[in-house]
């Protein structure tokens, strides 16, 4: 499998995708081997049921939610780029990107794009605003059963409240981000990929 | 053997010990000689109290006997066993008074209370007789106290966390404990040489024997802190790995440098040290695989043991003894091959045997490891009271604490530094401080500085004396200060206190998402080594060690899952009905689904729902007159005034104890006192469920053509909510509330809300004009995908709350109380598995729009006959 990982991948196709997602030359065919070895069906691109059938996920409560969010809209395949792309969101910021890339354009795993990948898991229907049905749907998923409807129902109005300032009932981005401020999202969304 | 064993010389000390003891008490040791061993504290009885020694009189010489006794007192009959009983009594009455008071125990740890407590019960003997002497004698510890903690400890070892740190672990242990070993040695030599210490008659290999005793982390001790300061799971897996298999190690150590002082420095070549260092390997690994031949032992015996259940839990306990007797008796390291037997068996044990004897099991394993950690602690504090140890040399003694702490420190960082350049997720700076910082030496110390030769070491009391003072430094002190240290050095991250719902609520999130992303990425823990194992493991192991029983069900998950969901489904549409929850729309389609795949097979269960929904009945209509939903009711008439307060706690409350945890922070606690197993496994099992049902619908729903669903389209739909007027929806909850429409009333009507919708896409607004009552079930159909569809009553209402006043609210609020919806459920049943019906033959997204448009002419009578009152 190794061996195929790093026979299909073009010099090129690496290069491309390290300047666009930041990952290292090794991260890449490392996460390429684990890359086909979902791909079942062996045709360059994963579908829902390739991400499906990595068993964690079926005990992770959004784990629905967050192979959707490797999904560009309207499309049921991802390839390797969109793969890398989504993966990037999640990777720790590194002390001397702070500075280097204020000048271009925001990298993929700023606190913003942190922060966005997050509200497009609640965010359903891409309006850029967390309405309370679509708080509702997460907050489902989140707590057990032995939590009523109504009591959800309460603490979704209530989470709503805390976040909404201009009274439209819903979340929008700005909303989202400001009431997240004090939250570590830089380290809360990041793992370390493996070099 | 190069290496004489364990026990080998835990009988040659304690039969001095005994002999001493004896010879000092002046008692004559008749009939405590026999199995001396068997209680080292117990078979000098200096009775401390005065009726031990009125028992001393009688009981001994055998008078003939003139006449039959009615009552005779028999005190030496019963003298060791009874002495032994009381002495656990009376430690687990210490451990009962500290536990008693949380406010102490939280800020001290309860190992170091349990050795304050030793120091006042040594006190008392002491005060009553001069001479301490009840102590903590090797092979007591060795052979009676240590086997079921170790046990114990391998018994609950999360397995995967430890094999997938098992180098990190490997490294600290062997090369960590090596590195202490030999620096603590060497540099206490260096400062002897350099006169630090005065007169001491201690050669160069008895300082590294010293220092072979002193090196590891005692299991026991850090067990014990580390489950009070909850710290990440890593870190816990680390110090807790690394403390048992350091023990191993170290009584190897001890063994061939207490072989290396028998034999003296000049007859020491290369050869020797050669043998030395094979011997290292053979009785570390010899060990571990002696553990592992028991491992399996003990699953295959489980695996047949269905007739005698009784006492099949009996078997781990005895089979995990012989482990670790076997291994003394060869000369291997029984604690590796217990913690190995511990390991190996747990799996195939949980499967083979019934479910109340893994209870058993497990509840007999905590209360013997338990228990004897705390005889253990306070036998600590209680050697402490003996003049006879007590050799004050500062040099030796200070030196001693600061190249331990030193050296532990300088260990793990260099250890780390180069572990890190390999390791996935790299141990962070405070983690080292912590795992350098919990360094606790304990008990095992203790007992391998008790079986130093006092012939062959001039001062072993002096270390014996400090290795004492070492083990209350580190328990003790260390131990109280490591929680304070925790939390101070993570001070950054915590402001747990006052989170907002917002903030606790996407922490969570954030958890989750992580974990997922991490599987997706295959970071953690997909090796090619575990899959070879666990293909190995699956293919042979578990067939020949898991009962065909417990094995079948494993490779028939999915069939089991189908029934339980099966199950499951029914009983959410008759908890829906009950509650007119969301969760019934939501699952609506699965169970209908089920019930049309599996109707024939399963057409006995059917009967059973029905009973159930008649069973509800009762309770719907008690619930009926007590309409639920209070809690949003006060929120939005008081204005967010008075209540919020209570509310806001109400709702951290709940949210806390209902919020999924991340996989990250419950798994694999490894923990003595505490075993919480059930509720994470439910957790998991109901996530599952979940995840899998809505997998199904949405594979349905492929199945059928129709494309996951655009987002969009729902955009759309919410927005022509919005600007509906407020009347209709109240207008609405009236017409629920005039319920007592017969069933086939309602039934027409919906038809005609169906009639009036299909035809434009953004049909809640035309259906709207049918006034009738809105099918949810129907809507459910529209959006598949979406998990928790909001009934329109709902979304309406939630929109509605915007424009509308608080007081209004109340009264849209009021149509999902139950009685409303218990109305509807029969209804929405039979349209629904109608519906189904005609969903099954697969077809374009177009066809599927237009099949729901003409209403069945004559709707089937449903499954569940409609219940009224």
């Amino acid at each position: 499998m190794g061996s195929r990982a790093s026979t299909l991948l073009r010099e090129e196709e690496i290069e491309e995708i390290k300047k666009e997602t930041g990952f290292s030359h090794s991260q890449i065919t490392r996460l390429y081997s684990r890359f086909t070895s979902l791909d079942k069906g062996e045709n360059g691109t994963l579908s829902r049921e390739d991400f499906q059938r990595i068993p964690e996920l079926a005990i992770n409560p959004l784990g629905d939610r967050i192979i959707n969010a490797f999904f560009p809209e309207g499309e049921d395949q991802v390839n390797f780029r969109g793969f890398m792309r989504t993966l990037a969101h999640f990777r720790p910021i590194e002390d001397n990107e702070k500075n280097k890339n204020a000048s271009t354009n925001e990298p993929l795993n700023s606190r913003t794009n942190k922060l966005l990948f997050a509200f497009r898991l609640y965010d359903l229907d891409r309006d850029d605003k967390i309405s309370r049905d679509e708080l509702l749907q997460v907050l489902r998923m989140m707590v057990g059963v032995n939590i009523s409807d109504e009591q959800l129902g309460s603490i979704a109005d209530r989470t709503i409240q805390e976040a909404d300032t201009n009274g439209d009932n819903s979340i929008s981005f700005n909303e989202f981000i400001k009431v997240l401020e004090k939250v570590d999202v830089e380290q809360k969304m990041s793992i370390r990929f493996l070099h | 053997m190069r290496c004489p064993s364990l026990a080998n010389d835990d009988h040659g000390h304690d039969d001095a010990d005994t002999g001493h003891d004896d010879a000092d008490t002046g008692h004559d040791s008749a009939d405590t000689g026999h199995d001396g061993a068997d209680t080292g504290h117990g078979n000098s009885s200096s009775s401390q109290s005065g009726h031990g020694d009125s028992g001393h009189g009688d009981g001994h010489h055998t008078a003939p006997i003139t006449t039959l006794p009615i009552v005779s007192w028999k005190w030496h009959h019963v003298e060791t066993p009874y002495i032994v009983a009381l002495w656990i009594l009376v430690c687990w009455l210490c451990k009962l008074i500290i536990e008693a008071n949380h406010h102490v125990t939280s800020i001290i740890p309860e190992s170091a209370l349990l050795i304050c407590f030793g120091f006042i019960l040594g006190g008392m003997i002491w005060g009553a007789d001069r001479q301490q002497t009840f102590k903590l004698t090797p092979t007591v510890f060795f052979l009676y106290l240590l086997p079921q903690v170790i046990l114990d400890a391998g018994y609950s070892m999360p397995n995967k966390l430890f094999f997938s740190n098992m180098g990190a672990i490997l490294v600290y242990a062997v090369i960590g404990t090596c590195w202490n070993a030999a620096t603590v040695g060497l540099s206490l030599w260096g400062c002897h040489m350099g006169g630090a210490m005065g007169d001491l008659d201690i050669g160069l290999l008895q300082y590294l024997l010293f220092g072979s005793l002193i090196a590891a982390v005692d299991p026991v001790a850090v067990i014990a802190v580390f489950e009070q300061v909850h710290v990440n799971e890593v870190l816990f897996i680390m110090v807790f790995g690394e403390s048992l298999l350091n023990d191993g190690v170290t009584v190897v150590l001890f063994n061939v440098f207490d072989a290396f002082v028998s034999l003296g420095g000049a007859k020491i070549d290369a050869v020797e040290i050669i043998k030395g260092i094979i011997s290292f390997f053979v009785v570390a690994f010899g060990g571990s695989l002696v553990g592992f031949i028991f491992g399996l032992l003990i699953s295959l015996v489980t695996r047949c043991t269905k007739n005698i259940q009784i006492i099949e839990a009996g078997f781990v306990f005895v089979l995990g003894y012989l482990s670790y007797l076997t291994a003394e008796m060869l000369s291997l390291s029984a604690i590796l091959s217990i913690v190995f037997c511990g390991m190996c068996c747990q799996k195939y044990i949980n499967a083979n045997m019934d479910e109340r004897s893994v209870t058993t099991v497990r509840f007999v394993m905590k209360l013997l490891a338990n228990g004897s950690e705390t005889i253990i602690f306070v036998f600590l504090g209680i050697s402490a009271i003996d003049k006879a140890i007590w050799v004050w040399n500062t040099g030796f003694i200070l030196l001693t604490l600061l190249f331990i702490f030193v050296y532990r420190f300088i260990g793990v960082f260099v250890l780390t530094w180069i572990l890190n350049k390999y390791r996935l997720v790299p141990i962070e700076f405070i983690d080292q401080v912590i795992m350098s910082y919990g360094g606790l030496r304990g008990a095992v110390a203790y007992g391998l500085a008790t079986m130093l030769d006092e012939h062959k070491i001039k001062e072993r009391n002096l270390m014996i004396c400090t290795t004492l003072i070492v083990v209350y430094f580190t328990v003790i002190l260390q131990g109280i200060t490591m929680k304070p240290l925790v939390t101070w050095l993570k001070v950054k991250r915590a402001a747990v206190s006052e989170l907002t719902i917002v903030e606790k609520v996407q922490n969570k999130v954030f958890d989750h998402m992580l974990i997922a992303i991490e599987d997706i990425s295959g970071q953690i823990g997909h090796n090619y080594m575990r899959d070879k194992w666990n293909h190995f493991e699956e293919s042979w192991m578990s067939r020949v060690l898991m009962k065909p029983s417990a094995r079948k069900n494993r490779d028939h998950l999915f069939s089991v899952f189908h029934q339980l969901n099966l199950k499951d489904a029914m009983k959410y549409v008759t908890e829906g009905e009950r509650r007119g929850s969301l969760e019934f729309i939501r699952n609506e389609s699965a169970f209908v689904d089920f019930k049309k795949k599996f109707g024939d097979e399963y057409s006995e269960i059917m009967p059973d729902v029905t009973a159930d929904t008649s069973d509800d009945h009762g309770g719907m209509s008690a619930m009926r007159r007590d309409p639920v939903p209070s809690v949003s009711l006060e929120l939005h008439e008081q204005g967010m005034n008075g209540m919020r307060e209570t509310e806001d706690v109400n709702t951290h409350h709940l949210l806390q104890q209902h919020l999924y945890k991340g996989r990250k922070q419950h798994r694999h606690r490894y923990s003595r006192t505490h075993f919480d197993v059930n509720k994470d496994e439910n957790e998991v099992q109901e996530i599952f469920q979940r995840t899998m049902r809505s997998r199904l619908e949405s594979f349905k729903s492929a199945k059928m053509g129709v494309a996951p669903p655009k987002p969009i389209s729902k955009h759309t739909k919410k927005d022509q909510q919005q600007k509906m007027p407020n009347g209709k929806s109240l207008e609405k909850s009236r017409s629920y509330y005039s319920g007592d429409e017969d069933f086939e009333f309602s039934e027409g009507d919906s038809a005609s809300g169906y009639d009036s919708s299909g035809n434009s896409f953004p049909m809640r607004v035309t259906y709207r004009a049918g006034a009738g009552i809105e099918n949810p079930a129907f809507m459910d159909d529209l959006d598949p995908m979406s998990v928790v569809q909001i009934p329109p009553w709902l979304a309406e209402a939630e929109l509605d709350s915007s424009m509308v006043a608080p007081s209004q609210r109340a009264q849209v609020r009021l149509p999902w109380t139950p009685s409303n919806l218990r109305r509807l459920a029969p209804l929405r049943i039979s349209t629904r598995s109608n519906d189904s019906f005609m969903m099954a033959d697969p077809s374009a997204a177009q066809q599927r729009d237009e099949d729901q448009l003409p209403p069945p002419p004559s709707p089937p009578p449903p499954p569940p006959p409609p219940h009224r009152d």
